[in-house]
Parts: C-alpha cells; sequence; structure tokens
C-alpha cells in the first residue's frame, strides 16, 4: 500500500535533485531553471499529497496557484537568460562572473 | 433550482492594493498606447497612485484590526504602519530614477509601473494572513524585482545581476514553499490563527523542518546571513537606483512578512524559532561589519551595511516580545531614511554622464560640495549609531527589547558589531573631510535634493520629535500580541 510517507519520500527526493542540481551544477544556466521547476514540482506533491491525507481541499489549492505562478517564473528567468546572451554570448554558468561576490 | 449565492468579499479593506492595481493597469494601457514618449506621464502617473494609495493606508483608523478575503487578509496597524513605510520607499525610488535614467537614454515607461507591481506584491506580503496570500504576494514582488535588477539590457553587469537575483531567489521562494508545504500538512491549516490553534496542541518534528524551511526563504528575502551571498553582487550590479529600491522597500516588506509570520503564526514555538533567529542576527551584524572593512565600492558597501542593519533589525524579533516588534518597526523606518539619503548621495556624483562609485571618489567633497558632504556625514554618523542622530535611537530600542527579554550575549555582541562597523562609516567621514577634492561634481537633480532633504530631516531631528514614530510603532507592535 502506498502511504504518505512514499509520496513525501519521493517529493523530498526531488527537491534534494532540485537543490543539489542548483549548486553542483557547472554547465548551463538551462540546467538551473530545470532544477527550480524540480523543487515547485516536488512542492506541489507534497501539497496534493497532503490534501487527499487531510481530506482539505486547500492543498489542491495551493498547487494550483504555485503551477501558475512556476509559468510565469520560468518566463521571466527565460526572458532574463535571453538578455544576459546578447550581452556576454554565452549561458555557461562560469561566465556568469563580471562581479565576484 | 437556485442559483448558488455568491457573497463578494468586503474589499474594503484592501483599497490600497485596489489603487495600485488599476492605477498600473490603467498606466500600462497609457504607456502602450503612447510609446516610449509617455515616460514623463507614466512617472507622474504613478507618483500620484502611490501617494493615493499611501492616504488610503493612512486614512483608516490606526489600530482598527479588519480581516477580509476568507480571511487571508488582514489589516491591522501593523501593517498600516509598515506599508506606509513601503509605499515612502516605493516613491523615493521613483524620485531618485528619474534623472539618470533620462540621461544613460534607458528611461522606459516600464520602469514606474514595473516599481508599482513589485509595491503591490509588497502590500499582500505585509498583510498576509495565510500562506497561500503570503506566498502570492512573495512572488509578485519578487518578479517584478528580477525585472527592474536587469533593467539596464544593454548593460552586462545589469543583467548578470538580475540572472543572480533570480536563480537565487527562485531557489529561496522554492525552500519556503517546501517549508510552507509541511507546515500545511503537519498543521491541517494555510491560514495564520489555523496554524496557532494547531500549534498549541502538537508540534511535532515535521512543522519545526518547516519552520526551518520557511526561515530560510524569509532570510534570503531579507539578505541576512548565510542567505545574503546574491546582495553584493546583485546591488552592485543592478542600476543604482535600482540598487536604492532594493536596499528600500523590499526590506521593509519582507521585515514586516518575517515579523507577521513568526510572531503572527507560531508564537506557541517561540523557543525554536527564536534560536533560529538569534544565530541569524549574529551571524548578519558580524558580516556586515567585518566584510565591508575592505569594500572599496560605494554600492557594495551600502549592501554589506544592510546585511549588517537586517542583522540589528533582527534583534528585535529575536526578542519576540512586544517591546521587541515596536523597536523592529523604528528600526526600519529609520533605516529606510538613512539608506535613501546615502543613495541619493551616491547617485549625485557624476560628472556629464560618468558616474563615479567608489570610496575615493568622495575624497574632498567637503570643499566642493559642503552640504552633500555635511548631509552625507550625518547620514554616516548615523548607521554608526552616534547620539543624538535618529540612527542610535533605532539601536537603543532593538538592544533595550533584547536586554528586557533576557538575551545579554546577542545585545553586547549587537554593540560589539556596531563599533566595527562605525569604523568603516566614519572613513567615509574622513574621505570627504580630510582627503585631496578630485574636482566637483555637477549639481544634484530636484528628485534626489527632495529625497535628500526629506531623510536628513528625519534622521537629524528625529530626537526632537520621535513621538509620531515611537507612538505608531508602539500601536503596530500592540495588534499583533
Amino acid at each position: 500500500m502506498i502511504g504518505l510517507s512514499h509520496y513525501l519520500t519521493v517529493a523530498a527526493i526531488l527537491f534534494t535533485l532540485g537543490v543539489l542540481g542548483i549548486f553542483i551544477n557547472r554547465k548551463n544556466i538551462i540546467v538551473i531553471l530545470m532544477s527550480v521547476e524540480l523543487i515547485l514540482l516536488a512542492v506541489n506533491i507534497n501539497l496534493v499529497a497532503f490534501s487527499t491525507h487531510l481530506g482539505d481541499i486547500v492543498g489542491q489549492v495551493f498547487a494550483l496557484f504555485v503551477l501558475t505562478v512556476a509559468a510565469a517564473e520560468a518566463a521571466i528567468g527565460l526572458a532574463i537568460l535571453v538578455v544576459f546572451f546578447r550581452n556576454r554570448g554565452s549561458i555557461a554558468v562560469e561566465d556568469v562572473n563580471m562581479m565576484k561576490g | 433550482m437556485n442559483a448558488a449565492q455568491v457573497v463578494l468579499p468586503a474589499l474594503g479593506p484592501a483599497l490600497p492594493e485596489l489603487i495600485l492595481a488599476v492605477g498600473a493597469l490603467v498606466l500600462i494601457l497609457y504607456g502602450a498606447f503612447k510609446g516610449e514618449k509617455s515616460t514623463e506621464g507614466v512617472t507622474v502617473g504613478t507618483l500620484i497612485v502611490l501617494i493615493l494609495a499611501l492616504f488610503a493606508v493612512v486614512s483608516q483608523p490606526l489600530g482598527a484590526k479588519v480581516t477580509t478575503l476568507n480571511g487571508a487578509f488582514i489589516v491591522d496597524g501593523f501593517a498600516r504602519v509598515m506599508k506606509s513605510l513601503v509605499l515612502l520607499g516605493s516613491a523615493a525610488a521613483l524620485l531618485l530614477a528619474r534623472d539618470l535614467f533620462e540621461r544613460e537614454r534607458i528611461a522606459r515607461f516600464e520602469y514606474p509601473i514595473l516599481i508599482l507591481l513589485s509595491t503591490i506584491g509588497m502590500l499582500i506580503m505585509v498583510s498576509a494572513n495565510d500562506l497561500i496570500a503570503l506566498y502570492m504576494g512573495l512572488e509578485l514582488q519578487s518578479l517584478a524585482a528580477y525585472v527592474i535588477a536587469s533593467f539596464h539590457r544593454d548593460n552586462v553587469r545589469s543583467t548578470e545581476a538580475g540572472l543572480k537575483y533570480f536563480v537565487l531567489g527562485a531557489l529561496s521562494s522554492g525552500m519556503l514553499l517546501y517549508g510552507a508545504s509541511l507546515i500545511y500538512g503537519f498543521t491541517g491549516s494555510v491560514s495564520f490563527p489555523g496554524i496557532v490553534t494547531a500549534l498549541r496542541e502538537t508540534s511535532g518534528l515535521g512543522v519545526i523542518l518547516g519552520i526551518v524551511f520557511v526561515s530560510a526563504g524569509v532570510a534570503f528575502k531579507l539578505a541576512a546571513v548565510p542567505f545574503h551571498m546574491w546582495t553584493p553582487d546583485v546591488y552592485e550590479g543592478a542600476p543604482t537606483p535600482v540598487t536604492a529600491f532594493f536596499a528600500s522597500a523590499p526590506k521593509m516588506a519582507a521585515m514586516a512578512m518575517a515579523v507577521r509570520v513568526f510572531v503572527g503564526a507560531f508564537p506557541a514555538v517561540t523557543d525554536q524559532w527564536q534560536q533560529i533567529i538569534v544565530f541569524v542576527s549574529i551571524a548578519s551584524m558580524a558580516l556586515g561589519s567585518f566584510a565591508a572593512i575592505g569594500q572599496r565600492n560605494l554600492k557594495r558597501l551600502m549592501a554589506y551595511s544592510s546585511i549588517g542593519n537586517v542583522g540589528y533589525a533582527l534583534i528585535g524579533l529575536a526578542a519576540g516580545t512586544e517591546e521587541g516588534v515596536r523597536g523592529v518597526v523604528i528600526y526600519m523606518a529609520i533605516y529606510l531614511a538613512m539608506t535613501l539619503g546615502a543613495f541619493a548621495v551616491i547617485l549625485s556624483l557624476r560628472r556629464g554622464r560618468q558616474m563615479f562609485e567608489t570610496i575615493d571618489d568622495l575624497s574632498g567633497l567637503s570643499r566642493t560640495h559642503p552640504w552633500i558632504a555635511f548631509l552625507l556625514a550625518m547620514m554616516m554618523f548615523s548607521l554608526a549609531g552616534i547620539p543624538p542622530l535618529a540612527g542610535f535611537f533605532a539601536k537603543f530600542y532593538v538592544f533595550a527589547a533584547a536586554i528586557k527579554a533576557g538575551l545579554f550575549t546577542l545585545a553586547v555582541i549587537g554593540v560589539v558589531t556596531s563599533v566595527v562597523g562605525a569604523y568603516y562609516y566614519l572613513r567615509l567621514v574622513k574621505v570627504m573631510y580630510f582627503d585631496e577634492p578630485q574636482g566637483g561634481y555637477e549639481p544634484m537633480a530636484p528628485g534626489l535634493r527632495i529625497v535628500l532633504g526629506l531623510s536628513s530631516v528625519v534622521v537629524v531631528l528625529f530626537w526632537l520629535v520621535p513621538a509620531p514614530l515611537v507612538g505608531a510603532a508602539g500601536v503596530a507592535a500592540r495588534s499583533l500580541f
């Protein structure tokens, strides 16, 4: 029987993969955008699983809001990436280094 | 068959947000029809809309507490005070931007509209009474801010700043959201009053984990250590008026959100989050004062200064008492004035089209521009916390609250780091007054004069009439307890 804990485990694994994808990735900024999506989807799995488990609809409403925002976020991220590419001519992570912090 | 009755929620309490939203839509249409020539009109229109919203906030009685939209949206004394600060910060950011953007030929009508959209997000963050409203407000604020950071779109630094801000901001809202999902799952409610009730009965490990993730997201938005690494780069890369905006209004909203979440939703587990806030506060104060010492760039210096200042404001939150929250509100209000004043001066350093932004460019400013140098010196003395300037009282209220709550270590570390921080603030004064001048700069633009004048009045004369701000902050803090 697949229960709440299985869903939470999958979501936790996806979330960790997303965070690692942002920090370990040395190649391409597109991969970072994909990792961000992965994080948001992990959250959605969490929300929907909790929603069914609690018998409460609010979690699914929250998941719909998250989906909408994720779409807007991806659009803005890609737009900024395009502008950056036009100036720098590269989208490799190691080329994002004009300022050292 | 009866048609289902649809009851429209009371929209009156959300009047400021509605004014801004309708204003933004009207102005974007005006801009779209009129094209690039509309920048002037849209900027003025945006200022008017912001001032109207400020009137709508102020005209409601300060202490009254109203919730609407099924309890997702709360307007109380705290919300009103923080909203006024946010609106003032946004209006100042517009005034600071006009002159520079026209010279750089990046004056486009989108900038004021993006500021407006971001401001709506901030007002919703301040008024959020459940996790969904909080997240929506936060995202509206951040999405507009990512675009504003890369507003100088032909400039590598500006676009890089936007990209860095976007990646780290998206990561932070993901973490906040993951924490929110855990809190929802383990308390069974997204509304703050519901969470409070649920936590009174049980608080398991799941909720604590959720609180940790939410704190990480909040710390990111506040630019508090250990989630501060985006701040110096974004502050340096973004166009200077945008940096001034990031350092002012969003900080107010993020701090209001932090107070709302920790004090409003998790009072039952204060012991748990207090440890997190104490750590974040100490780390921010230490990094803010030590890392700033080696900086040559004024914008990077202001970034580290803002990290340090967030640390001091968090002392008040760590106390977790009514006095502490009052201290936070006073601190943020005075910080707003000091930051905007300092940025008005940084923005005035130019010859022709060239901007100057390193510390050495300030040398001898007292001989070429005595008034500007004097006012910047006042800002720096105030940031260093020297009485009788406003910055001293800001620190005084948070330290006093911490000592009353028994957090002696935190207060002592705060005093020590503010002494270290005084070194680099006073170095600016030394450079201005004792180094050889490098030649004058152009006269200040009118917008910069207004902002510098108003913030200097607050910083220099606060000790004469502290009552309005302290009283309003007292009402704000009382509404949360």
